[in-house]
C-alpha cells in the first residue's frame, strides 16, 4: 500500500513470509477436511451401496448441503462451532462430502453382478469381497470423486478467512476491500496454481496402474494428514488476549498497520470476516476486534468503543457518490438524494443498524420507518422516465440507505429504480460504477482519500484527520480524475472503531487504545 | 452319495422360481440340470453353494445339512464356473486362479505348483500368467475360470451354463476337452445348460425342469425312450434324431447287424456313437469293425449296415 507502483512479483517477495504460511495453511484446511471427508464419504457411499434404498435420501441430503451458498454455511457454523479452524474445516468437509459418497456409491454399484458374485462363490467373506474386489474396482471412480472434492476444496477454502480460520482468501478478500490488484493476485494465483496442481497429481494416480495402487492406497491417509498437519503450524506470537480484525483493516494505514506504528501495539491477531466478528466478540471468541463506529451489533452485543487517543482512525462521513453523467442524465436525481444530507447523526443510524442486525427488521421496514418519521416518504409515483440504478456494498446500513433512495427517488419523480445490493466490497463496488453499472452509490469519505486516491502518506497525513478537508479533497479529485461527484454527506461517522465487550473493559480498566497498549505489554 | 435336495422350494417377490426338488447326485457322477430359461435350474445350482438360500427343505453335503454350516467354508470347497467367467479384471490369470487356496492359507510355492499344472492342463500356455482377463480370448478367459473353480482340488464342480457365453466352434471343442479332462473324472459335478446337445453329450443323468419342478430325471437313454410326459418328448422333438444318433452306440446295436466281418475294415471302439460312426464313413472310410466286450467275436459294416441296423433298433425300443 505504501508504493502504489509495486509490482506483483515485488509484492509477492516482500510478504513471501505470509503467502507462504498462508499457503500452507490453504493446503491443511483443504486436506483435514478431505481426510475426514473421506472418512465419513467412503463408509457412507459403502453403506448406501449395501442398502440401495438409502442411497436416494442420503445423496439427497448431501446434494442440498452442497447447494447452500458457502459464505451462509461458514456463518451458519459460528454459533455452533465458534470461529477459526473448527467450523471451516467442518463446512469444507461438508462440500467436499458429496463427490465422495456419491463416487463410491457410483463405483460399487457400478463392478458387474458377475465379478461380485464370483467373489462370494470362491468363498470370501464380506469383508475379503469389499477390500480385495469393490473397492480396488471401485477406485478409480472414487478417486475421481476425491478428485472433485480437491478442487471444490481448494476453492471453498479461500472464503475460510472470513471466519479467522487463514488460508489464501486472507490476501484474496484483503485486496478486494483495499483495491489493490497485487494483493488479490497474490492470493488468487497461488489458489489457482493448487487447484490445477493438485487435480493434475490426482489424475496422474487415477490412470496409473492398478498393481502400483495397492500400496499407494496405504500412503493416501498419511500423505492427506502430512499435509493436513500443515495448517498447524505455529502462527504469529500470542498475547493475553485476542484480536480479529477484517482483511480490509488488517492491510491499511489507518487500520493494523497504524496500530503497530503508532500506539506500538502488539496483539494475537487473526483475520475475520465482519460478518461474524461481532458475534465472536459477544461469544467471547475474540477480545478486541476492528468495527464500524455506528454498527448496530455494537448496541446489541454490549461492545464499546475504545477511545482513538492519538487519532490514527480519519472521519468516514457517507455520501452518495454519482457518475456526472447519470446526473445529467437524470437531472432531478441529484435535488432527491440531497433530501437526506444532514439527516443521520450517528446514534441515528447506529440505532437504524440495530434495528437490522439485531432485531432483523428488513431493511427495507427500516428505512420507510425514518423516512416517515421525518417526513420524507412519499408514495411510488410509479414514472416510467428511465432507469435508475442503486449500489451498495454488502453491509446493514449500505441496504438501508440503498433503500432510503429508492424510496426518495420513486416517491418525488418519475424515475424507475434498479438496486444492486451486497456488492462485495470497495472495489467492486467502484468499479460497477466507474463501468457504468450502477449510477451511484454511498461512500465514505476516509474509504475514499485512502482506499480509493491512495494520495502519498504525507499528504494523506496532512488531510485525514480534519472531516472538511478529507471531504474538499476527494470532491475535487474525483471529479477531475474519475467524473464522479460527490453529493452533500448525510450526516453520520462511520469510522473504524477498536471494541470491546463492555464489561472485560470495565475489568481490565481498558477504556482507550493507549490503555489497551498498556495492559498488553503487562500482561 | 454325495449331493441331495430334500423338497427344496425358493421363491422370488411371490414368484415361485423352485418347488419342492429333490435329487441325488452321486459321487463322481456329472448331473445336468436343462430347462428353458425360467425354468429354475439356476436357482437350483444356486442353493447348493448358498449364493441362495432356500425357502424350504434342505441341501445335504456328505451327510451334512449345509443350513448349519459357515457359508464361505463350505463355497471354498465346491468350485463355481459361471457363464461369463466373473474373472476379477483387476488381477492377473495367476492371482485369479490362486484366490481359494489363498483364502485357504496355503503356501505360495504350492499355489504356483498347482496354478501351472493346472494350466498345463488347460492348455494355458505359461506366458499368459501374467496376463490379465481382458488380454485373452473368450475360450481362453474360460479356461482360466474353470482352473480358477479347480484350484483347490474340490469334490464338488457347480457348472452354470460355463460354455454358453462361447461361439459355438470354440464351444464344441472346449467341451471335447472338458470331457477328456481326468481332473474331473473323480469330481461330482451338477452343470446347468439350457442346451439339449450339450446335456446329452455330457451326462450321466439329466434333470429335466419345467417351472420351477423337475419333468424327469434319467439316463439320456430314459429320456429319449421312457419319456415321463409330452413335454419331456415335446422339449427334445426338434433335435430328436441326432440325439438317438449320439446316445446310441455300436454295442447297442449289435444284434441288428448283420453277421460278416471284413480284414480290411478299420478297427473302432464298441462305444463309438452312431453319429462318430457316420463322421468315419463321411470322412472317406468304406468299412469299419468292431467287437464286443465278452466274446471278442468281430463284425465289420459299411454305411447302409449301419443305417438299416440303427432303424431296426429304433423300431424295437418304439414299441418296447
Amino acid at each position: 500500500m505504501n508504493e502504489p507502483q509495486q509490482n506483483l512479483w515485488q509484492f509477492m517477495s516482500g510478504e513471501s513470509d505470509k503467502l507462504l504460511n498462508q499457503t500452507f495453511q490453504h493446503l491443511g484446511l483443504t486436506f483435514i477436511s478431505l481426510f475426514l471427508a473421506v472418512a465419513v464419504g467412503l463408509p457412507l457411499g459403502i453403506f448406501i451401496a449395501r442398502k440401495r434404498k438409502l442411497s436416494g435420501s442420503v445423496l439427497a441430503v448431501a446434494g442440498v448441503l452442497q447447494t447452500i451458498p458457502s459464505i451462509a454455511l461458514l456463518g451458519f457454523m459460528i454459533p455452533l462451532l465458534g470461529i477459526g479452524a473448527k467450523p471451516a474445516i467442518v463446512a469444507l468437509l461438508i462440500y467436499a462430502l458429496l463427490p465422495i459418497i456419491r463416487n463410491t456409491y457410483t463405483g460399487i454399484v457400478g463392478i458387474s453382478e458377475e465379478v461380485k458374485e464370483a467373489a462370494i462363490a470362491m468363498g470370501m467373506s464380506k469383508m475379503q469381497v469389499l477390500f480385495k474386489v469393490e473397492l480396488p474396482l471401485a477406485m478409480p471412480v472414487i478417486l475421481a470423486g476425491i478428485r472433485t472434492a480437491t478442487v471444490i476444496n481448494v476453492g471453498v477454502a479461500t472464503l475460510a478467512s472470513y471466519i479467522a480460520a487463514g488460508g489464501l482468501g486472507e490476501f484474496i478478500f484483503g485486496g478486494i476491500s483495499l483495491n489493490n490488484t497485487n494483493m488479490i493476485l497474490a492470493g488468487a494465483i497461488p489458489a489457482a496454481l493448487l487447484a490445477i496442481i493438485l487435480d493434475a497429481v490426482l489424475a496422474a494416480i487415477q490412470k496409473m496402474n492398478v498393481k502400483k495402487f495397492r500400496k499407494l492406497l496405504y500412503i493416501f491417509p498419511v500423505i492427506f494428514l502430512l499435509l493436513g498437519g500443515f495448517y498447524l503450524l505455529p502462527k504469529a506470537y500470542g498475547s493475553s488476549l485476542t484480536a480479529g480484525f477484517t482483511p480490509e483493516f488488517m492491510g491499511r494505514q489507518d487500520g493494523d498497520l497504524g496500530l503497530k506504528a503508532i500506539y506500538g501495539l502488539k496483539i494475537h491477531t487473526i483475520v475475520i470476516s465482519d460478518a461474524v466478528m461481532y458475534q465472536a466478540a459477544y461469544e467471547k471468541e475474540l477480545d478486541v476486534i476492528s468495527g464500524y463506529s455506528t454498527d448496530g451489533r455494537l448496541k446489541a452485543f454490549n461492545l464499546t468503543i475504545l477511545k482513538d487517543d492519538k487519532g490514527i482512525f480519519p472521519p468516514y462521513y457517507a455520501a452518495p457518490i454519482v457518475r456526472v453523467k447519470a446526473l445529467r442524465k437524470f437531472p432531478e436525481l441529484e435535488g432527491v438524494l440531497n433530501l437526506l444530507a444532514g439527516k443521520i447523526t450517528d446514534s441515528i443510524m447506529t440505532d437504524l443498524n440495530y434495528r437490522t442486525d439485531y432485531l432483523h427488521q428488513t431493511p427495507e421496514r427500516v428505512a420507510k420507518d425514518f423516512l416517515m418519521g421525518c417526513g420524507l416518504y412519499k408514495s411510488a409515483k410509479g414514472g416510467k422516465k428511465g432507469v435508475i440504478r442503486i449500489g451498495s456494498k454488502i453491509f446493514g446500513e449500505q441496504y438501508i440507505l440503498a433503500e432510503m433512495y429508492r424510496m426518495l427517488i420513486l416517491g418525488n419523480t418519475d424515475y424507475e429504480v434498479a438496486t444492486k445490493t451486497g456488492l462485495g466490497g470497495t472495489k467492486i463496488c467502484f468499479d460497477a460504477l466507474m463501468n457504468d453499472q450502477i449510477d451511484f452509490y454511498p461512500e465514505y469519505t476516509g474509504t475514499g482519500l485512502l482506499v480509493l486516491l491512495k494520495p502519498d502518506p504525507k499528504m494523506a497525513k496532512k488531510i485525514a484527520h480534519d472531516k472538511d478537508r478529507t471531504y474538499q479533497y476527494v470532491s475535487k479529485q474525483f471529479l477531475q480524475q474519475f467524473n464522479i461527484r460527490w453529493l452533500k454527506p448525510i450526516g453520520f461517522n462511520n469510522s473504524y472503531a477498536l471494541m470491546m465487550r463492555q464489561k472485560q473493559s470495565k475489568d481490565l480498566d481498558v477504556n482507550s487504545i493507549t490503555t489497551l497498549q498498556q495492559y498488553l505489554d503487562k500482561n | 452319495m454325495m449331493i441331495r435336495l430334500e423338497k427344496v422350494s425358493k421363491s422370488f417377490n411371490d414368484t415361485i422360481a423352485v418347488k419342492a426338488v429333490s435329487f441325488e447326485v452321486k459321487e463322481g457322477e456329472n448331473l445336468i440340470l436343462l430347462g428353458t430359461s425360467g425354468c429354475g435350474k439356476t436357482t437350483t445350482l444356486k442353493m447348493i453353494n448358498r449364493l441362495i438360500e432356500p425357502d424350504e427343505g434342505q441341501v445335504v453335503i456328505n451327510g451334512k445339512n449345509i443350513a448349519i454350516e459357515n457359508p464361505e467354508l463350505l463355497r471354498r470347497g465346491i468350485g463355481y464356473v459361471m457363464q461369463n467367467n466373473g474373472l476379477f479384471p483387476h488381477y492377473t490369470v495367476r492371482e485369479n486362479i490362486a484366490i481359494i487356496p489363498q483364502l485357504l492359507k496355503w503356501d505360495r510355492k504350492k499355489t504356483l505348483d498347482r496354478t501351472e499344472v493346472l494350466m498345463a492342463k488347460l492348455h494355458l500356455p505359461d506366458e499368459y500368467i501374467n496376463m490379465f482377463p481382458y488380454e485373452l480370448s473368450g475360450g481362453q478367459q474360460q479356461r482360466v475360470g474353470l482352473a480358477r473353480a479347480l484350484a483347490a482340488d474340490p469334490a464338488i464342480l457347480l457348472m452354470d451354463e460355463p460354455f454358453g457365453a462361447l461361439d459355438n466352434v470354440t464351444r464344441a471343442s472346449i467341451r471335447k476337452e472338458f470331457k477328456a479332462l481326468e481332473e474331473l473324472k473323480r469330481k461330482t459335478i451338477v452343470m446347468v445348460t439350457h442346451d439339449i446337445q450339450e446335456a446329452f453329450e455330457l451326462a450321466d443323468r439329466i434333470c429335466l425342469m419345467d417351472k420351477g419342478e423337475i419333468v424327469q430325471i434319467g439316463t439320456p437313454k430314459e429320456l429319449l425312450y421312457q419319456p415321463a410326459s409330452d413335454f419331456v418328448v415335446k422339449f427334445m422333438e426338434s433335435e430328436r434324431l441326432s440325439l438317438e444318433f449320439k446316445i446310441t452306440t455300436l454295442g447297442d446295436l449289435w444284434h441288428h447287424l448283420p453277421e460278416k466281418f471284413s480284414a480290411k475294415a478299420t478297427i473302432v471302439r464298441s462305444d463309438l456313437s452312431v453319429w462318430d460312426a457316420l463322421n468315419y464313413f463321411r470322412s472317406g472310410v468304406k468299412e469299419i469293425a468292431f467287437s464286443t466286450g465278452k466274446t471278442q467275436e468281430q463284425k465289420s459294416m459299411d454305411i447302409h449296415d449301419l443305417t438299416s441296423a440303427f432303424n431296426r433298433y429304433q423300431t424295437q425300443h418304439q414299441h418296447e
